[in-house]
């Protein structure tokens, strides 16, 4: 069966939009196969620095030849409608067929040719690619990521013939830039193509030039005992940079290894786009980095190897400069031009940042039993890093740098280690502080962020979080769930409230921070306004942390709707909540679990039903009247019952709560089994009872909403 | 091509003239108003726009005056030169146009690795943007390619692509040379006696960098500017033979430009300020843009 070859072949891609182009490309191509019945036994897509290619096996070379049917008008219907149809159809009255008292046309569509249907298809994709930018260049219209110079196009080894704004399609194309002899040549086919590439120099497919990166590292690296600090990001990138990626180790002067090794790793990755080395079997670095070039030099790459040392070289040498300015300088400079900071311009400045994050971390430091003294210290000090001149060229070192200026300006250990890892965890991925100094500065950081951009309703909508709320949201659940801390959260969230209002004035959602705060009538005393914002405000944030904790319980194959059930409690205390939702899921896998909720819902149903009728019973359950043993049975276990379950609730036992429960079970059985309720003289009683039922269980969740 | 390697600084200077003459190029000299970068040459900034054809190339001095070190560093000045080429349209060789330049300064492109990374070039002061790349040669940045999109807030078209080189970095790489100041700026065998880059700048370097810092007075920097920023509309509502003055009011938004950069150097400029600050040179930009593209249309 037929092959389709396709290549658009332009100026270099930018590396970070190849994979999708790729993605993007296969996507399209296969919707307009489709769209024209078509449907290929295999198609492949590839991108790489100047190249999107696609080969399509398996089409054929036209559409199958199908009959168009066409309903006219009614048998019997005005003259002029017929004749109208008979001019759409250019038919004459014999040729139409009567069904069901309809005139119909039949009329026979060939088959079109392939290679029709590929040219509409190319000039499709290529003016409505979805590149993330897009550019016109020359005279030219078109639109394309950088110029568009060749177009490729052979079905079963014929060019499909077309032009797009004056590029014609053809079955010639170009290898790699320097290297080979330069000359375009003819590719007919994929095998072709793909020799063709490979003769000029290219590697097509991104996989294989990555194996080649990785595989060329390693053997740069064995050679002299030395190991590749791997980088996947990195890789990705740079595979997106070369045709043909030819890996050159450089020598770095070694003098450079006294500075942190973030900072070299950092300076190579993000400027110069080099894998760092270590020593086979050693931590830190080794003084050597590896560039990836796209070409193979007449001279082994001693040039290229030589070059790229010099300019890394010169950025070492930049970063040992800022390194020795900012250990010249120190902290307490670096605070007082956080004051020349804006955090956010409803939010004050960073030094009032600092000041509320050093506040609220003794504050978290005094629950969960961390050093006071030390957390203060931490919380002060760990946004300093901002200023210095290594955070400034480097951003994304702030916090490390911090930690490693503390330890030579000889401070404690803990509030180093606090400094550099309070903003972690920055990803799904990155590990939790675990040093009390670290984690009390770390909650403090973020419930900071949390509760000033709730204040300002900046809350985040839909995919829109320009504050990465989520994520700070995210980050404090990991750190007390990861460090099993018992914090029962809305005080330090009101406390944060309070910081940010007393010291910023009160904000009114409408014209900012000011500082004349009107008073409000609460239970008819004065109040100030700010307290109810407050208040507002840590009650939305529970919501919003129960909504992210969701989401990771859910992660974690939790029902969503136990989630639901636990939260529905008001507790504020994460840890507690988890416990719950893993104690009610093991309870409701067993038979008395499953049991006891469609009891919950029977007598909930009961409850719910008479409630419509009016108010119901308020009032102690008493014990029953009737000589019934179904109602003595019930009666009996739920006064057996309150006292273990409360004591098994007290001491956050909740499996033994659960197993309290199921005691229920029997009983709840046989009385809604045998207990008529509505009985006039003991309906209100029977009630109560009920009602017992569902209280009881509701002290360990909502069982309500529960599905089952 | 068995042209002489160049051996000085001005002889690469000399080399792109020579190789951008042979390809059609206009040489001019630099503008003589102070600017920041060799795009903001009216043979950039103006006649990128409108539909007339224009190829041209020249050495821009580029004034950063918060990049001043005293003749201390060996990498930065407040005062360099820019090569600038703009061919508009942009043929369709022109990435092999830019190849050949390399070439004639001496790079052997088998032997170093030249790549095309990706980088959008924004200027906001002026209001443009364009799609291009740095054009790394073993890891150093020697050029800045763009195909210009936008300028003054107008649309480009036909489409001018922009090369840049930064003549200093380029000779310090092709010379080998560690530090600036030891560029050979004429011949070193020279029958006159050689003179290093040092000779010629380093006292420049020195003085300007403390005027930069500590010199100007901001009060009169600031008259100044707003006395520009006045002086451009009523420049431009002055005509000549039907023409808007554009060319002497884009000479005052060079101006105020300039003045701005004197005034963030000398810290005048609060963080805050900046953004309306740029925004207001940026409106005068495009009123000259504006009025440029009508002359043109109107020719």
């Amino acid at each position: 069966m037929p092959q389709l070859l396709l290549e658009l072949f332009s100026e270099e891609i930018p590396a970070r939009m190849q994979a999708q182009a790729a993605k993007d490309l296969e996507r399209m191509a296969r919707e307009h196969l489709a769209a024209a019945g078509f449907l290929p036994e295999a198609l492949k897509t590839f991108a790489g620095p100047r190249r999107l290619t696609l080969v399509a096996e398996g089409l054929p070379l036209a559409q199958a030849d199908r009959q168009e049917e066409l309903k006219g008008p009614r048998v019997g219907a005005p003259p002029q409608a017929l004749e109208g149809f008979l001019r759409k159809t250019g038919l004459s009255q014999d040729q139409l067929v009567e069904r069901d008292g309809v005139y119909m046309a039949f009329i026979d569509k060939k088959g079109r040719p392939t290679a029709e249907i590929v040219a509409e298809m190319v000039e499709a994709i290529v003016r409505g690619f979805p590149w993330p930018k897009s550019m016109t260049w020359g005279t030219k219209k078109l639109r394309w990521v950088r110029p568009l110079k060749r177009i490729l196009c052979v079905l079963d080894r014929e060019v499909v013939p077309f032009a797009i704004e004056g590029i014609p399609s053809g079955d010639v194309t170009e290898g790699h830039r320097f290297m080979g002899d330069g000359q375009p040549f003819v590719a007919k086919d994929f095998d072709e193509y793909a020799a063709g590439l490979e003769a000029h120099f290219v590697v097509l497919d991104v996989e294989e030039r990555k194996a080649r990166i990785l595989e060329g590292c390693k053997t740069l690296c064995f050679a002299r005992h030395l190991e590749l600090v791997e980088d996947q990001g990195l890789l990705d990138e740079v595979a997106g940079l070369a045709e043909w990626p030819t890996p050159v180790l450089g020598d770095m002067d070694p003098a450079f290894l006294d500075l942190p090794p973030e900072v070299i790793r950092t300076s190579m990755r993000t400027h110069q786009k080099y894998f760092a080395v270590r020593k086979a079997g050693e931590a830190g670095l080794a003084p050597h980095f590896i560039t990836i070039a796209n070409i193979q030099a007449a001279d082994g790459g001693a040039v290229i190897a030589a070059g790229n040392a010099k300019v890394l070289s010169s950025r070492l040498s930049d970063a040992r400069f800022f390194w020795d300015e900012d250990v010249k300088v120190g902290f307490e400079p670096w605070l007082d031009k956080l004051n020349g900071v804006t955090f956010h311009a409803k939010l004050g400045t960073m030094a009032q940042r600092v000041g509320r994050i050093t506040d609220l971390a003794g504050q978290i430091a005094h629950i969960i039993g961390a050093d006071l003294t030390k957390a203060t210290e931490a919380g002060r000090l760990a946004k300093a890093d901002l200023t210095s001149q290594m955070v400034g060229e480097f951003p994304e070192l702030q916090g490390v740098m911090g930690g490693y200026y503390a330890r030579v300006f000889g401070l404690n250990g803990e509030v180093a280690d606090a400094i550099r890892d309070h903003y972690k965890p920055q990803g799904p991925s990155d590990a939790v502080p675990t040093a009390p100094v670290s984690v009390a500065v770390a909650l403090a950081d973020k419930l900071d962020t949390l509760v000033g951009f709730f204040a300002i309703d900046e809350k985040p909508t839909g995919s829109k979080d320009p504050f990465a709320l989520r994520r700070a949201a995210l980050g404090v659940i990991r750190i007390i769930l990861e460090n099993e801390l018992r914090i029962s959260l809305k005080a330090p969230l009101r406390q944060s409230g309070a910081f940010l209002y007393d010291r910023q004035g009160f904000h009114d959602r409408t014209d900012g921070f000011k500082r004349e705060e009107p008073l409000v009538t609460v239970d008819g005393s004065p109040q100030r306004a700010s307290s109810q914002r407050i208040e507002a405000v840590a009650v939305d944030l529970i919501a919003f942390l129960a909504d992210r904790l969701k989401v990771v319980l859910k992660d974690q194959g939790k029902r969503h709707d136990l989630v639901d059930a636990v939260f529905a409690l008001g507790d504020d205390d994460l840890a507690r909540i988890v416990a719950r939702v893993e104690a009610l899921d093991g309870f409701l896998k067993t038979d008395d679990g499953k049991n006891l909720l469609a009891g919950y819902k029977r007598a909930s149903n009961i409850l719910k039903a008479e409630e419509k009728k009016g108010p119901l019973p308020t009032g102690e359950m008493q014990a029953p009247t009737a000589d019934s043993a179904a109602e003595v049975g019930l009666y009996n276990a739920l006064r057996l019952l309150a006292k273990p379950l409360k004591d098994a609730l007290d001491a956050e036992d909740f499996t033994g709560a659960m197993t309290q429960l199921a005691e229920l079970r029997g009983p709840v059985d046989a009385y809604l089994d045998g207990v008529f309720v509505n009985e006039p003289e003991h309906r209100d009683n029977r009630l109560r009872t009920l009602a017992a039922v569902r209280d009881a269980m509701g002290q360990v969740a909502d069982f309500g909403l529960i599905a089952g | 091509m068995s042209r002489e390697k160049p051996k000085s600084f001005q002889s690469l200077i000399l080399t792109l003239h020579d190789y951008w003459s042979r390809q059609g190029c206009v040489i001019l000299q630099p503008h003589d108003v102070e600017v920041g970068a060799g795009t903001l040459h009216p043979a950039t900034v103006l006649r990128a726009l409108g539909p007339k054809p224009w190829n041209a190339a020249y050495v821009q001095p580029s004034r950063r005056p918060g990049d001043g070190r005293y003749g201390e560093n060996p990498n930065r000045l407040q005062h360099y030169y820019q090569y600038q080429v703009i061919l508009k349209p942009n043929p369709e060789n022109m990435q092999d146009l830019y190849l050949g330049s390399l070439d004639a300064i001496g790079l052997d492109l088998r032997t170093h690795d030249i790549r095309f990374v990706e980088d959008d070039w924004e200027n906001p002061t002026v209001g443009a943007w364009g799609l291009g790349w740095e054009v790394w040669c073993d890891g150093m940045e020697v050029s800045q390619y763009t195909y210009f999109q936008q300028v003054g807030g107008l649309d480009v078209s036909p489409v001018a692509g922009e090369l840049t080189y930064g003549l200093e970095r380029l000779a310090m790489y092709v010379f080998g040379v560690d530090n600036v100041y030891d560029l050979p700026f004429n011949d070193p065998d020279s029958p006159l006696g050689a003179t290093s880059y040092g000779e010629v700048f380093l006292e420049n370097e020195r003085q300007q960098s403390e005027a930069n810092f500590h010199g100007y007075d901001v009060a009169v920097l600031k008259q100044q500017f707003e006395q520009m920023e006045e002086q451009v509309p009523l420049m431009l509502a002055r005509s000549y033979r039907n023409k808007a003055l554009v060319l002497p009011a884009y000479d005052m938004v060079l101006k105020a430009s300039h003045l701005f950069n004197l005034m963030n150097a000398r810290g005048a400029i609060a963080v805050a300020e900046r953004a309306s600050y740029i925004g207001r040179i940026r409106d005068l930009c495009k009123l000259c843009a504006q009025a440029w593209v009508d002359q043109q249309d109107a020719a």
